[in-house]
């Protein structure tokens, strides 16, 4: 569904990612693994345009992604849940879930409810502050009003970038049991974590990423018996 | 209390514009309601350009000041031209808007204190244009301006008066008043937002951040422009000094006087800068000391401003 070939990415001198290969295959969860300043955050921006690779191909369902704005690939179906939720913060429950329709102007008010009603479904919690100002709410609700927000673009392909961070067990926990009831909905993800171990309980596929190379990939039982994730990642010798 | 106050508080208000200057006990009152009038209109321009879309403006007077300007290079002696008043404000607004995106354009990846600054450098070299430019070629009239400006005229009735350019300024404030609701409701008020809370989230959404911004300024520099026309039609002179730092921190002192964002609120706030030193004019030094103690003394009690701003939408999700 999704393909990266030979990505370059920069920010200025500084190069943070040296020719990555990555596919995403629909209906799949595949979660991106790495330490600090791997490249992660980086692979997902480049994925939404949000910064331009150097070189190489962006291709999601045939089509070359890497000269559009951001703007028209969220309009083709993919979304980005951005590290740090980045939520608005001023902004109330409802009006963070509108915003996140934005790229589908023109479509009937009674469409865009219909939606915010699902995402209230799948996170009962945002319907209870619908008004309350986003910025004031606990950082797991806040984690599930970015996602819900990203949901409103009615994306094919949703990128989580570290949703489970700062989070208590108890909340992570609870965002992976939606994360999974969302991709069983049809919904293939990208899953950026640093938590390798609940990231390939529910990843069917993998990708282990240090400064900008993916160094590691497989299904998420190959990776979970592969000598370089068990040491940088499992914490065993 | 706030509640009542934006319900009935715009109707409140427009009562008694509509009625003031019949009161006022005498012409130079009136001239004081005027200008309220007009920098009314100048900060709902910059209240769309900081309140809504966050982008911090310090030079936002450039805009008056070339509005002003275009209107005197139209419409006196000065190139001999005098071209009819509805023509000349269609000018401007174009003339401003575009200036508004010429110096949005380089800004556009800066943000907060970077934007004031450079905002800031536009608005001085502005008014150093506006003094210099009577040399080789005089275009400004330099320091002593440019005088014998045509007043508005509308099919032979020709606007002379305190009390008739009032209501006529008036008029505009009405109209940018509604202009200023509609585009916060609209699409293009809910980019602004999202670019004022968090940009990168703002393009992450879909929003095109870019013309979001170059909207902003183009938006509010015409209606800061359309201001300028207004005021060199009723001074029937333009002089650099009407254009100068000063003036740009005033407006800025209405828009957060009143609440950043807020449409009624930028209206007090202007109410408020203008009236205060003038009902202190008694009091001759100690005048600008009572002023800027209230100011002071509201941004304490008040910290979000006379008027926190509200939007459309959020009272629209309350209803639900
Ligand atoms: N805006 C930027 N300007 C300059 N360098 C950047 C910028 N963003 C990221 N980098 C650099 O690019 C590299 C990769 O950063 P990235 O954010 O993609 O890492 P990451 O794998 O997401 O790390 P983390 O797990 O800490 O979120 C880092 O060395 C970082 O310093
Ligand atoms: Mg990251």
């Amino acid at each position: 569904m999704l393909e990266l070939r030979q990505i370059v990415s920069q920010y200025g001198p500084v190069i943070a990612l040296r020719g990555v290969d990555l596919t995403v295959r629909q209906g799949e969860i595949t979660c991106l693994l790495g330490g600090n300043a791997a490249g992660k955050s980086t692979i997902m921006k480049t994925i939404i345009g949000l910064v331009r690779p150097t070189s190489g191909t962006v291709s999601f369902e045939g089509q070359t992604l890497n000269k559009l704005p951001t703007r028209a690939i969220v309009s083709r179906g993919i979304a980005l849940v951005p590290e740090g939720r980045r939520i608005f913060g001023r902004m109330t429950v409802w009006e963070n879930l509108a915003l996140g329709a934005h790229v589908r102007r023109g479509r009937p008010q009674a469409e865009i409810d219909e939606d915010i009603e699902r995402i209230y479904g799948l996170f009962p919690r945002l319907r209870e502050r619908v008004t309350q100002v986003a910025g004031t709410m606990s950082g797991g609700e806040q984690q599930m009003l970015a996602m819900g927000r990203a949901l409103m673009a009615r994306p094919r392909l949703l990128l989580l970038d570290e949703p489970s961070m700062g989070l208590s067990p108890a909340f992570v926990d609870q965002v992976f049991d939606i994360i999974q009831a969302i991709n069983r909905q049809g919904m293939t993800i990208l899953l950026v974590e640093q938590n390798a171990n609940v990231a390939l309980s529910i990843a069917q596929r993998g990708y282990v990423l240090t400064t900008g190379r993916i160094v590691a990939s497989g299904t998420s039982a190959e990776l979970l018996a592969a000598d370089e994730v068990r040491h940088a990642y499992l914490g065993e010798a | 209390m706030t509640e009542r106050l934006t319900r009935y508080g715009p109707f409140l208000l427009a009562l008694i514009a509509l009625v003031a200057p019949l009161l006022a006990p005498n012409d130079y009152v009136i001239g004081v309601l005027a200008r309220i009038c007009l920098y009314a209109l100048l900060a709902l321009g910059l209240n769309i350009v900081v309140g809504f879309a966050g982008l911090l403006d310090l030079g936002f007077v450039a805009f008056f000041g070339i509005g002003s300007y275009v209107y005197a290079f139209l419409a006196s002696p000065h190139f001999g031209l005098h071209l009819p008043f509805a023509a000349v404000m269609l000018v401007i607004i174009f003339t401003a808007a575009g200036s508004g995106v010429l110096i949005g354009a380089p800004t556009l990846r800066l943000r907060g204190d970077y934007l004031a600054i450079v905002t800031l450098g536009f608005g001085e070299i502005t008014y150093i244009c506006l003094v210099n430019l009577d040399r080789p070629v005089n275009i400004t009239g330099g320091p002593n301006g440019l005088l014998s400006i045509d007043p508005p005229s509308f099919l032979g009735f020709v606007i002379d008066h305190n009390i008739e350019y009032y209501y006529l300024f008036l008029l505009t404030l009405g109209l940018v008043v509604l202009l200023s609701r509609r585009l916060r409701d609209s699409r293009i008020g809910w980019a602004w937002r999202a670019i004022r809370e968090d940009e990168i989230a703002a393009e992450a959404m879909g929003v095109n951040t870019t013309m979001a911004k170059l909207q902003a300024f183009a938006v509010g520099a015409s209606i800061a422009g359309f201001a300028g026309g207004l005021l060199a039609s009723w001074q029937r002179s333009v002089f650099p000094d009407n254009f100068l730092l000063q003036e740009s921190i005033n407006i800025l002192a209405m828009v957060i006087l009143g609440g950043l964002g807020s449409v009624l609120g930028a209206i007090l706030g202007a109410v408020a800068i203008v009236s205060l030193p003038e009902i202190f004019r008694d009091f001759a030094l100690y005048r600008l000391l009572a002023f800027g103690l209230i100011l002071i003394l509201v941004m304490i009690l008040r910290p979000q401003g006379l008027l926190a701003p509200r939007s459309g939408a959020r009272r629209s999700a309350e209803t639900k």
